[in-house]
């Protein structure tokens, strides 16, 4: 049985209690202090030790427009944990796994660090913690306890949403799903998940707004997302990628081209030397 | 509060955030709902899956009106003029619910032949005593020096209003004893009388059109009237309409009437106590309606008693309960809350032969308030400071005058979980710690969970919090600080023979806790303080905390036999074994289960109007509480606000007492007369109605009147609270304040978690301004009123728009978050240092919400514009001997 999110960005309001919740949980340091003039997007990406990344985009109307054409996406992002996952295929060790919850999970005691799961994202979630930002404790206040293997302790290796692995295995609901105060977020099995959001399409519709899922029977080659999403606007606004690609499979290609031309100079070279 | 005491009886949300999801439209405004209450903003959510219209008007576009399905934008500080055009507009085009309006409110009441209009006077209403010319303060009246809230003992203060002319027609009618007669208000079921207060409301608001809507607040027509015919077909006996607001509505100089208009437009649009109706004003921290409860404020006394006052005539016990007594309405039984209250305080000393310790009550002689009392420590006037849970260097009004205050006491305790920029205002830029003699204790406190007590929230409810970890080193509970001081002062004071200080002695103070460990931390007992705020049955000789305990505020009585700390929480814990605000079970209705709201459990006010006047439903749709004929009583998923057993057409006994006077149909029974009050007869300070006045600091003259702002709002001349002067061309822009989901204040600033979130100060800019300024986006910015300047990162968002106002005026509004301050992970200038003291009149709230400003590009040059002014004296002549602020006075536009 997989289990997964589904976030509704129609029930967004944008508070950022799934990201503050996922950092107390997994005691995930700051990352910094930085204005960024992005809306009220300081955080600006998923990466190592941020794993609940709320989205801000304006789209405003002009002054002399009526007011109400005025929009505010807020969407809240997360590993998409995909059925066909990059980071899973690229792994060398061996340490990105499915876990028995269907979930794409980073042991952290096998990942060595490689970082080649980071450019095999197409969503660009998964990212290497910095040692500094442990060993040097650096923005990060702990109250000391410690959770259990599931949990990032370390610095150097790879850092992403573990869906909240350890609280499922306990028959908890995930910290964000929790915290989230309109139920954007939802947790629950997929199957039935799907159900819901095609329901809340055509609940929307009806209003006259117009959504989509993203992540659900797209076609694309990363599968069905564990994690998906309920969109009003095209992928791009949300930095999302219109179509994601799972870099393996520009592989296929290269690697018959590579096999072709390997056979065509084999071929050739086979011709020139005979002679000799 | 008295915005909504006055109008319908008590001073706090009149539903539960829960209701909300009943609505059929929900209005925000003055709340930024989405941001500030994520938690309750749930239940809009909800109403909003069910088809409910959700309108948000603010000067910004906020994660509130993101989720809207109408946003108006609106000048911050005009929010009359847009409630006031939506009042003549129900009026005018009749989309009021007329049969409630005539049964609940007091529209067909008389209003007096002398009461004068603002329509009538330029503005003012009629009885305004006026500011004589360079008046400028009051320490020049009489040899109490002091202007208080009731100064009748002294004759009418100037910039003040006498209220006689506020009052209704009054008829003789027969008293149902039949001893004679006794006054009620003369009335026309009828509505045509062109006195009649629905008539008075009419021609009040009658310039209030959709088109000065958008001269005045920039709202466009279009706007106005979609939101117009949203509440109209909203608010019906099928439909309701609930309305949310904050301090956008309440930090205002007309702050009290803002809340006036509201009720008032709820009660014409027949919502009021009914399910996804009311209004339910959201209140900020987690137990700020705690600290008015019980309370924190200087005028007021447990359960909104009021504080004895050396200004009125009440030296005795039989005065003060003379002038706070109605005779009607349910604050006939006052005498049982004061006097159980003095039980509370003194125990057996409490007795009816010395008027039950009554003496020993300290009086207040003027406005203690915070602003006034800030003014008179800068001025050397307070020698001792207890800042506990609060902040006043950083989120203070003038925070620079704040700071030097600071250095002009003896003394000051600060207590609280972080070090503040109060705690270390020896340490601020610009201090020479060397010249500073006050003396400063910081004394860590427990945090919420380090200690176990209650909080009451937005839907005045009690909700019991367990301790769950010991709080590190010395970090004591507030309770402990109090606990210990009284201790303390008892053994102090006990060998004085000086009259003053008996009472000291005299008081109850058995607090000392059960729990060994607790004891010898010298933490007191939180459950004796709950059972003594619940009440006891009292008997002379007995230790009062193995009394039983009085199962709620209706046992109370007048002749010393129950003591009870707060009268509105009697009930909470009606016996040794029971604390009900701890319990914990909810359901999809009101959660009676669920804490101890008050008063009396009850979660929705004045639920008897969602009956019709037999007690039938309006509608099936919304049933809430009914008469059931059979039963002989009022049922329902709620505690009915209403005698559970007088029937709907038992009849109002003229001159008996108490709600006896009422009939089954007056749903307000804490009203004098049991209806809600469009028109309210005196108790306000600023006019029976709400009228149109611009802020202190405005970008423009007052289109609507002559009268440009408040007359009687307070103020301080002086120059350390500089004021931009109106339409001045040097502050051209509105700047309003706000705060953000992510901060507090420093409580926030320090975890790294939500500073990250929220790094900087910023100041929400419109492109069009921002080009203007040459500012870009992440650029710095400096924003500059006459009292300072602070700096901020520019947030350039088309969110804020440009307003077009009346004449071709095009205004700027910038938008800056409170929440900063010099100290934590996350920092930034403190906006307070912006903002001159200024106060409404009723209840001292200060005016943070819109001021005036210019900005220019880069970062300050200079601390503050006028620090130089601000740690100099203030020449003396400048000075008021209490802090006291002046009235405003008359303004017919000259600078």
């Amino acid at each position: 049985m997989s289990k997964g999110f589904f976030t509704d960005t129609t029930l967004c309001i944008g508070c950022k209690a799934c990201e503050v919740a996922c950092k107390q949980w997994n005691q995930l340091p700051a990352d910094g202090y930085e204005f960024s003039g992005n809306s009220y997007d300081n955080t600006m990406a998923l990466g190592a030790t941020t794993w609940r990344h709320v989205a801000f985009i304006e789209q405003t109307a002009p002054p002399e427009a009526p007011p109400s054409l005025n929009k505010w996406l807020m969407m809240s992002d997360v590993c998409k944990h995909c059925t066909h996952a990059g980071c899973m295929e690229a792994c060398p060790t061996g340490a990105i796994v499915r876990n028995e919850f269907d979930d794409v999970y980073i042991q952290p005691d096998v990942c060595n660090g490689c970082g080649y799961c980071v450019p095999s994202c197409p969503f660009g979630v998964v990212d290497l913690i910095s040692h500094a930002d442990y060993t040097e404790g650096r923005h990060f206040e702990s109250d000391g306890r410690t959770h259990d293997d599931a949990t990032q302790t370390t610095g150097g290796i790879a850092g992403k949403c573990t869906l909240c692995y350890d609280r499922q295995k306990v028959g908890f609901i995930p910290a964000c799903a929790k915290a989230c105060p309109t139920e954007s977020i939802q947790f629950g099995d997929v199957a039935e998940l799907h159900e819901r959001a095609k329901k809340r399409v055509e609940t929307l519709a009806e209003r006259g707004v117009d959504s989509y899922l993203y992540g659900v029977d797209s076609g694309a080659s990363t599968g069905n997302l564990n994690a998906f999403f309920l969109l009003t606007e095209a992928p791009g606004a949300y930095n999302l990628p219109e179509r994601p690609v799972l870099p393996s499979t520009h592989q296929r290609a290269g690697y018959t081209s590579a096999a072709l031309a390997a056979a065509a100079l084999t071929a050739i070279g086979f011709a020139i030397f005979r002679r000799a | 509060m008295p915005g909504l005491g006055t109008s319908f009886g008590r001073g706090g949300a009149t539903t539960y955030v829960q209701d909300l999801r009943n609505a059929d439209c929900i209005l925000i405004e003055g709340s930024n709902f989405a941001e500030c209450h994520p938690v309750a903003f749930r239940f809009v959510m909800m109403a909003k899956e069910r088809g409910a219209k959700i309108i948000h008007v603010d000067p910004r576009f906020t994660r509130t009106s993101a989720l809207a399905d109408i946003y108006a934008p609106i000048r911050s500080g005009t929010d009359i003029v847009f409630l006031g055009a939506l009042i003549s507009w129900m009026i005018e085009n009749e989309r009021y619910f007329r049969e409630y309006v005539v049964a609940y409110t007091n529209a067909s009441f008389l209003v007096g032949e002398a009461f004068g209009d603002t329509e009538d006077l330029d503005g003012l209403f009629s009885g305004f005593n006026d500011v004589p010319p360079g008046h400028s303060g009051d320490h020049d009246r009489g040899s109490m020096g002091m202007m208080g809230k009731d100064d009748n003992a002294h004759g009418p203060a100037p910039g003040t209003y006498t209220t006689d002319s506020w009052q209704f027609e009054m008829e003789d009618v027969p008293r149902a004893d039949g001893d004679g007669t006794v006054k009620k208000p003369k009335r026309d079921e009828t509505l045509q009388h062109p006195r009649c207060v629905i008539n008075v409301l009419r021609r009040h608001f009658a310039r209030y059109t959709p088109e000065l809507v958008e001269d005045v607040c920039g709202t466009p027509r279009e706007s106005f009237l979609e939101i117009a015919n949203a509440l109209a077909d909203n608010s019906t006996r099928e439909r309701t309409t609930a309305f949310a607001y904050a301090v956008g509505w309440t930090q205002h100089t007309v702050g009290v009437q803002y809340i006036r208009t509201a009720s008032i437009l709820q009660m014409l649009l027949g919502n009021m106590g009914r399910p996804g109706g009311g209004i339910m004003a959201l209140r900020g921290h987690a137990n700020i309606q705690g600290a008015t409860d019980i309370p924190t404020l200087y005028d007021s006394l447990p359960g909104y008693l009021p504080m004895p006052s050396a200004l009125r005539e009440e030296q005795t016990l039989a005065e003060y309960l003379k002038n706070a007594t109605k005779p009607t309405g349910w604050w006939a039984n006052t005498p049982k809350y004061v006097i159980s209250l003095l039980k509370a305080y003194y125990g057996d000393a409490a007795t009816a032969e010395n008027d039950y310790a009554f003496e020993y009550l300290p009086q207040i002689s003027g406005d203690h308030s915070a602003l006034p009392t800030q003014v008179l420590m800068k001025d050397g006037g307070v020698k001792g400071y207890f800042v506990i849970g609060q902040n006043p260097a950083s989120s203070g009004l003038n925070a620079e005058l704040a700071r030097a205050a600071l250095e002009r006491l003896e003394w000051m305790v600060v207590v609280d979980g972080y070090e503040t920029e109060t705690a270390a205002f020896w340490q601020r830029e610009g201090a020479d710690p060397s010249k500073i003699g006050t003396e400063l204790f910081f004394l860590p406190s427990a945090v919420i969970l380090e200690k176990e007590g209650t909080m009451v929230n937005t839907n005045r409810l009690l909700q019991f919090h367990d301790k769950a970890v010991e709080p590190a080193g010395d970090a004591r509970s507030d309770l402990y600080l109090f606990h210990q001081l009284g201790l303390r002062l008892k053994a102090l004071y006990e060998k004085s023979t000086d009259p003053k200080d008996r009472g000291i002695g005299l008081l109850t103070w058995d607090y000392t806790s059960d729990d060994e460990h607790e004891r010898a931390k010298g933490e007191p007992s939180v459950r004796r303080v709950l059972q003594e705020i619940n009440g006891y049955l009292v008997k002379p000789g007995e230790p009062m905390t193995e009394c039983e305990q009085v199962p709620g505020f209706a046992a109370l009585k007048d002749d010393g036999s129950t003591a009870c700390g707060c009268w509105i929480y009697s009930g909470v814990a009606p016996d040794k074994a029971t604390n009900r605000a701890r319990s914990r079970r909810g359901d999809d209705i009101a959660s009676l289960d669920w804490g101890f709201a008050w008063p009396a459990n009850r979660r929705m006010l004045y639920n008897r109007a969602s009956a019709d006047p037999d007690g039938k439903p309006w509608s099936e749709r919304k049933k809430y509480i009914y008469w059931d004929e059979a039963a002989g009583k009022w049922m329902g998923p709620d505690v009915p606000d209403f005698p559970v057993d007088k029937s709907p057409h038992a009849q109002a006994q003229p001159g008996a007492s108490g709600i006896d006077a009422h009939s089954g149909s007056d749903p307000f029974i804490m009203q004098v007369d049991g209806r809600a009050q469009l028109f309210v007869a005196g108790a306000l300070k600023d006019g029976p109605l709400p009228a149109h006045y611009e802020p202190l600091e405005s970008v423009v003259r007052n289109p609507v009147y002559k009268q440009h702002n408040n007359p009687t709002l307070r103020e301080w001349d002086r120059d350390d609270n500089r004021y931009n002067a109106p339409e001045s061309p040097d502050f051209p822009y509105v700047l309003t304040t706000y705060r953000l989901t992510e901060h507090s204040g420093i409580m926030t600033r320090y975890v790294p978690w939500l500073a990250e979130l929220q790094p900087a100060l910023f100041a929400e800019i419109d492109p069009e301004l921002a080009v203007q300024k040459h500012v870009r986006n992440g650029d710095w910015v400096t924003i500059v009123t006459k009292l300072g300047e602070i700096e901020a990162r520019a947030l350039v968002s088309g969110r804020m728009r440009p307003l077009r106002l009346g004449k071709g005026r095009r205004v700027h509004q910038v938008g800056i978050p409170y929440n900063y301050g010099t100290l934590g992970h996350a920092t930034g200038d403190t906006v307070g240092q912006l903002i001159p003291l200024a106060m409404d009149p009723n209840v001292s709230i200060h005016e943070a919400k819109t001021i005036t400003c210019t900005i220019r590009a880069g970062r300050r040059s200079t601390y503050a514009a006028a620090t130089d002014i601000v740690d100099r004296d203030v020449p003396s002549d400048q000075r008021t001997t209490t802090g006291e602020s002046h009235p405003h006075g008359r303004d017919n536009g000259a600078v």
